[in-house]
């Protein structure tokens, strides 16, 4: 074997479909990222409302996406549940609509412990001078909750792409099922070839993961020398 | 008054959410409802002008993407030629081995072209059709002392992976061989090279392909014990889409279709020892 591991990554079009199935690692990502996160900051709101029977239920939904795996998930919601319900989507979009679904419930209780940590005072004060309960989160609650969730959103957001690497068990052509295609192909020429393969693939990771690290510890800081003056 | 306003917001949100989610539910369900009640007939195949078809995309030389981003292999060149021969486009979803009953139970695909080995336990869950592939065990030991015969394997180390069929059989059927379990391909191979054995048994194709890459090696024995069948599977009960694929298999494996295959797809793969009537079954 004279040939390096690293020629497996540049045959013919391996690199462009690495990159393809990056896209599609992204572009799953960020769709479930921005609905799951417009949902979540809604039921963060509504966690916060004194309704038992709301926040229960809530409560519940939270809770179940926390605690069951997300590979149990995308394999209830792919397998099982059309089996059931008759109710069919194809791998990529099921896999947008759970995350989307799981970042809501991640959320909603970033949202809610924000919410309910901005100090007691400030809800009193706002009410002292008659603001009703829309304007109270829209003009003091929310503007000074979006603070201090950002650097949690931020980590929900690096760690829902983390897992997209999951998809390839419901049959979606992500990254790392790509790399895998690849792999396998050359198994018998490149035994090297899964070093790069996965070398590059973590690479790619970093890519997206680095900088979203890197401006929420940016956020954490600026409002910290905010708070303290 | 205001504050009533904002509930009633919040109210119709949520209400709107829940209706978003049913309503998406319920289109569905209308659309599968109305193509009757079997979505994989060949009628409905025909109609929708795409059969989908899952395959292997990391098991080279069945189901495999070449460096050109195409998929190819023995099994990929039979589903194009089964979508050819129903008029209709193929459209191949990828799948890995645990995942090839629950495709075809949640109407993911149509048919499953796999490298799909028939067993007793997935014949009560899904239904096969006629096979198109033969595999066994087989033996292979080095050529200066090759193991032709079950007979000299008699109190001698033989290397197997554990939970292959190798293992299995030589466990219940030779129980005079020595048996060195290892847990994964690597190993057993590694271990053969050191001598730690005088053979290793493994499905035979694999053993082809791995003793061109190692010509100091032979399989000695191409098949021993009970023959494996490899057939294209469909869903319980979709009688439609099973009997037109079992004439289709003999009408291919009586115009030679699977030796084509073979000399295109594995052949280059497993070198010149192998014959095609090693994993091609015969005309009836």
């Amino acid at each position: 074997m004279d040939h390096s591991g690293i020629s497996v990554l540049f045959e013919g079009t391996n690199f462009e479909r690495l990159l393809g199935g990056l896209w599609v690692t992204v572009k799953i990502a960020a769709v479930a990222l921005i609905v799951g996160l417009i949902l979540g900051i809604i039921l963060g709101v509504l966690r916060t409302f004194k309704n038992r029977p709301l926040r229960v239920l809530l409560r519940l939904y939270l809770e179940f996406f926390r605690i069951v795996p997300t590979v149990v998930l995308l394999f209830l919601f792919y397998y099982i549940l059309p089996r059931q319900l008759n109710f069919n989507l194809p791998g990529d979009q099921l896999a947008t609509l759970v995350f989307a679904l799981w970042v809501a419930a991640e959320m909603s209780d970033i949202v809610r412990g924000a919410l309910i940590s901005v100090p007691q005072h400030q809800r009193e004060s706002g009410k002292a001078i008659g603001l009703n309960r829309y304007q109270l989160y829209r003009y003091v609650l929310i503007p000074q909750a979006i603070s201090l969730e950002i650097p949690a959103t931020i980590n929900l957001a690096t760690r829902v792409i983390k897992t997209t690497s999951l998809l390839m068990l419901i049959s979606v052509m992500d990254v790392i099922n790509i790399g895998q295609q690849i792999i396998e192909a050359n198994n018998h020429t490149h035994p090297t070839g899964v070093f790069w393969v996965y070398g590059l693939i973590f690479l790619f990771y970093f890519l997206i993961d680095y900088p979203l690290s890197w401006w929420a510890k940016r956020l954490e800081k600026k409002r910290l020398e905010r708070a303290n003056g | 008054m205001k504050k009533k306003s904002f509930t009633r917001i919040i109210a119709a949100v949520s209400v709107f959410a829940a209706l978003l989610l049913v309503l998406t539910g319920c289109g569905n369900a209308k659309k599968s409802s109305s193509q009757s009640n079997n979505p994989s007939s060949v009628q409905q195949i025909k109609k929708n002008g795409t059969i989908r078809i899952a395959v292997f995309g990391d098991l080279p030389p069945y189901g495999w993407v070449n460096k050109d981003g195409k998929r190819v292999g023995y099994d990929v060149t039979l589903a194009h030629q089964v979508a050819k021969d129903l008029g209709v486009k193929v459209k191949f979803v990828q799948v890995n081995a645990n995942n090839r009953v629950d495709a075809l139970n949640s109407n993911k695909v149509d048919l499953v072209l796999a490298n799909f080995t028939v067993t007793p336990e997935r014949k009560q869950v899904i239904d096969f059709a006629k096979p198109y592939m033969k595999v066994s065990v087989g033996v292979v030991s080095p050529k200066n002392k090759a193991i032709t015969k079950a007979s000299q394997l008699k109190g001698k180390n033989l290397i197997v992976t554990k939970g292959t069929t190798a293992e299995n059989y030589f466990t219940s059927k030779q129980p005079n061989v020595n048996l060195l379990k290892f847990d994964s391909k690597t190993q057993q191979f590694n271990a053969l090279k050191n001598g730690r054995g005088v053979a290793l048994a493994d499905d035979n194709s694999y053993l082809y392909a791995w003793s061109k890459d190692n010509p100091s090696y032979t399989v000695g024995i191409k098949s021993i014990g009970p023959k494996s069948y490899i057939s294209p599977a469909v869903k319980k009960g979709n009688k439609s889409l099973l009997n037109w694929t079992n004439k289709e298999i003999n009408k291919l494996t009586k115009q030679r279709f699977f030796v084509k295959d073979y000399n295109t797809q594995l052949k280059p793969y497993f070198g010149k020892e192998v014959k095609p009537s090693d994993i091609v079954l015969p005309v009836k």
